[in-house]
C-alpha cells in the first residue's frame, strides 16, 4: 500500500473538528457578546492572571493549533469541491503549511507573553 | 491509457438545494472557527499588555460591526457543533451485547456534555 500522510491530516481534523465543537460557541458568546454587553465583569487583572497560569496557556495553544489544522483540512476539500481540482497539491499545501506557522506563532506568542 | 472522462461540474453545484447550500455553509464554518480562535489570541496578547490595552479592547468590541461580526461567528460555530455532534452516533458506535447503544443516546451524551463544559468555561472565566 501507498504511503500516504492522510491519517495525520485527518486526525488533526477530527481532534480539531471535536475541541471546536465544545469549546468555541462559549467562547464566542463571552469575548464577543457578554463581555461588551456587560454580562460578565473580566477587568486587567482578572485577565493577566488567567493567561499567565501555564494551564491556561497549554489550553490556548491546544485550541489554537487544532482548530487551525482543522480548518486546513476542511478548507483545502472546500476548494477542491468549487472546482480546483486541479490545484490540490497547492492548496494542500498552503492550508497545512498557514496551520504550521499558525501553531508555530502561538506557541511561540503565548511562551513569550 | 487515456484518462477517465470527468463530468464538468458547475461552479455553483452547491446553490441546487439546502442539503447541499447547509454543507456547505458546514464547510465554510471552519473560516469563521478558525477567524475567531486567532481573534482570541490576539485578545490574550494585546489586552494583557496593559490596562490602556485592555480599556481600548473592551471599547472597541462594544462597536456595532464587531457586535454583528460575532453574532455571525456564533451562528457559525453553532453550526460546526450542532452537524459535529450529530455525527457523533456514525463515528462512535457503541455495543452492548449484541443491541448497537440508540444514535440519540450518543449524540445526547455529547449535547449534554457540551453544555456541561460551556457552564465550566463560563465559571472559570
Amino acid at each position: 500500500m501507498a504511503k500516504s500522510n492522510e491519517p495525520i491530516v485527518w486526525s488533526l481534523f477530527s481532534a480539531g473538528g471535536v475541541v471546536a465543537a465544545f469549546v468555541v460557541p462559549i467562547h464566542v458568546v463571552m469575548l464577543g457578546i457578554a463581555l461588551p454587553l456587560g454580562w460578565i465583569a473580566l477587568d486587567y487583572q482578572s485577565l493577566v492572571t488567567l493567561v499567565q497560569n501555564p494551564l491556561s496557556k497549554v489550553y490556548l495553544f491546544v485550541l489554537i493549533s487544532l482548530v487551525l489544522f482543522h480548518w486546513a483540512h476542511r478548507f483545502r476539500f472546500t476548494l477542491v469541491d468549487l472546482g480546483l481540482k486541479k490545484l490540490e497539491m497547492l492548496i494542500s499545501i498552503v492550508c497545512y503549511v498557514s496551520a504550521v506557522v499558525g501553531t508555530g506563532y502561538s506557541a511561540y506568542a503565548l511562551w513569550t507573553m | 491509457m487515456s484518462k477517465p472522462y470527468l463530468r464538468p461540474i458547475p461552479f455553483t453545484w452547491w446553490n441546487k438545494n439546502n442539503a447541499y447550500r447547509i454543507f456547505m455553509l458546514r464547510e465554510i464554518s471552519s473560516v469563521f472557527v478558525a477567524l475567531f480562535v486567532l481573534e482570541l489570541l490576539c485578545f490574550v496578547l494585546v489586552a494583557s499588555k496593559s490596562p490602556e490595552n485592555f480599556d481600548k479592547y473592551v471599547e472597541a468590541l462594544k462597536s456595532p460591526g464587531w457586535i454583528v461580526f460575532h453574532v455571525v461567528v456564533l451562528g457559525f460555530s453553532l453550526l460546526h457543533s450542532i452537524t459535529w455532534f450529530n455525527l457523533t452516533p456514525k463515528v462512535l458506535v457503541v455495543r452492548k451485547g449484541e443491541e448497537k447503544l440508540p444514535d440519540a443516546l450518543i449524540a445526547g451524551a455529547h449535547y449534554l456534555a457540551w453544555i456541561v463544559v460551556s457552564i465550566v468555561i463560563w465559571m472559570i472565566i
